[in-house]
């Protein structure tokens, strides 16, 4: 019988394992997820914590609980893959062998790549959010904070959900306005980016919500080191941003076996990958999903999930020894959460950027991309179950196609568009 | 896409600047593109890290980040800010006739 081994339990991996397990029965396919520990975090959901807006528990549930009956769950670290022999190494010196490999392990947080980061200050007046630990810590910080700098820091490039330090900025305004504080705090988003998002029509729309909320914007802006005691971020080239409370999004890098696994991935140990096929450059049985893989798109729930189609159909050809198809386009779509019980949407792929309109349908929508809306506010609300009950167990999403679609996108003109 | 002409070369360009074909690149093109860009005259460090930019994108296909740049080139990232300033990366891959480092998001 032959075997898929998945590394990791998380969106990529849980998906992709229930996605095949409806597919090819028990005895003719055995599948295993491998995760070094039982807790799958709804990540979307830790923006939501510091503002006491989410509870931290609520947002952990058991990884093998959202596996299906008939899928293997082993709890190991791993060590490294050997693509040659197609075996996986486990930290405990066990191994598996496979006839398929699914990489999906995420992407891991760097504090230690920036100096001083976890040092003097941390958990006093140095914060992050991306874990549900420190969204806990921080939520403590921030139901005192009355008055000061807050600052909120993306290191660098790549992170997983590239719109989550802006959103942060979007509700702790909202949140020290309810708190009846927002004149006493200055909020200024330090950014490495020459503006404020990566693709220029979104940019310029969430660089003016940054505006008409007080927000400030600081660009090209390289942290070097984080100064805790003296309450200030350093640039590489010596700029210093002065703060009372800094929440900072840390370095991100691929899981560590990856880099232990010669060839298998890029600089910052994310799995190099064919950007349609997500077939691996160094074996052909060997594919990767989500944050874990090196692709010049957003790492992302949504991704991940789009994703998933083209993986699963490409597993299974590599299974009967066919070459895989290049079908991934790209797409992504996330909400923007913007306070006040409203949100954007943005929608998009490899090749054309954030655009407004409407979404899924050209003209009934519902949703309004790139502009703020309650109905937004709530589509985001509506994922969390939609992603436990229907996304991670490998159904379909009504109306939400793999391919993005141009149908209800406006274009600017330079891009082939209607003025 | 538009052409540039540096040292007597015409190349062709991006709309921010960037080779579109590293073939068209000398050590000439980046004289005048890094005098363009405001950097001065190139140093040997310069050209360290710019042979480096090359080698990894000739090998790899794509220009490495700032973090490889630091940890495998040999030049220190402080270094890097000092050398081309505000964004090594990307100034160093324009300079060095590569595309512009893919801004993942």
């Amino acid at each position: 019988m032959k075997r898929v081994a998945i590394i990791g339990g998380g969106t990529g991996g849980t998906l992709v394992a229930n996605r095949l397990r409806r597919q090819h029965p028990a005895e003719a396919l055995e599948i295993v997820v491998i995760d070094r520990d039982d807790r799958h975090v709804y990540q979307p959901g830790l923006l939501f914590v510091p503002f006491g807006l989410e509870d931290p528990d609520g947002i952990v549930r058991s990884r093998r609980a959202q596996l299906h009956a008939g899928i293997e769950f082993r709890q190991a670290e791993v060590d490294r893959v050997d693509t040659a022999a197609s075996t996986v190494h486990l930290g405990d010196g066990e191994s598996l062998d496979y006839d398929a490999l699914v990489i999906a392990s995420g992407a891991k947080l760097l504090y230690e790549e920036t100096e001083g980061l976890r040092g003097a200050g941390w958990d006093e007046s140095v914060f992050g959010f991306y874990s549900a630990a420190d969204a806990t810590a921080l939520r403590e910080a921030l139901t005192g904070f009355e008055r000061g700098h807050l600052v909120v820091n993306l290191v660098d490039m790549p992170i997983k959900c590239p719109v989550a330090p802006l959103e942060f900025c979007f509700l702790a305004d909202w949140f020290l306005r309810e708190r009846g504080v927002r004149d006493q705090v200055e909020i200024t988003y330090v950014t490495p980016l020459d503006a404020a998002f990566t693709k220029p029509v979104a940019a310029e729309q969430l660089g003016g919500m940054l505006e008409q909320r007080g927000i400030g914007l600081e660009t090209e802006f390289a942290t070097g080191r984080i100064d805790g005691a003296e309450h200030r971020l350093v640039s590489w080239d010596e700029r210093e941003v002065r703060f009372d409370l800094a929440v900072v999004i840390p370095l991100h890098g691929g899981a560590p076996f990856v880099e232990r696994s010669p060839g298998l991935g890029d600089d910052l140990g994310f799995v190099a990958v064919d950007v349609r096929t997500l077939q691996s450059k160094v074996a052909p049985n060997v594919f990767a999903i989500g944050d874990a893989a090196s692709l010049p798109t957003s790492k992302a729930g949504s991704a991940t999930h789009f994703e998933a189609e083209t993986l699963c159909a490409n597993v299974e050809r590599a299974l009967d020894g066919q070459e895989p198809r290049g079908s991934y386009d790209g797409h992504v779509n996330c909400f923007i959460e913007s306070g006040f019980h409203k949100a954007l949407l943005i929608d998009f792929n490899y090749e054309v950027e954030p655009l407004p309109g409407r979404y899924p349908e050209a003209h009934l929508g519902p949703l309004p991309l790139l502009r703020e809306s309650r109905l937004n506010h709530l589509g985001k609300l509506a994922f969390q179950p939609l992603y436990w009950h229907v996304l991670l167990p490998g159904r379909e999403i009504p109306g939400v196609g793999a391919e993005m679609s141009m149908a209800g996108k406006h274009a600017p003109p330079e891009q082939g568009g209607q003025p | 896409m538009s052409t540039m002409t540096y040292a007597g070369t015409a190349v062709d360009v991006d709309a921010e600047g960037f080779l579109l074909d590293h073939g068209q690149w000398n050590e000439q093109v980046a004289a005048e593109i890094a005098t363009e860009a405001g950097i001065g005259e190139l140093s040997e460090r310069h050209w360290l890290v710019i042979d480096f930019m090359r080698k990894t994108y000739l090998e790899s296909g794509a220009a490495p980040s700032i973090r490889t740049l630091g940890k495998v080139s040999g030049v220190p990232i402080k270094e890097l800010y000092e050398l081309f300033p505000k964004g090594p990366a990307k100034l160093a891959a324009k300079v060095a006739g590569i595309p512009k480092p893919r801004g993942c998001i």
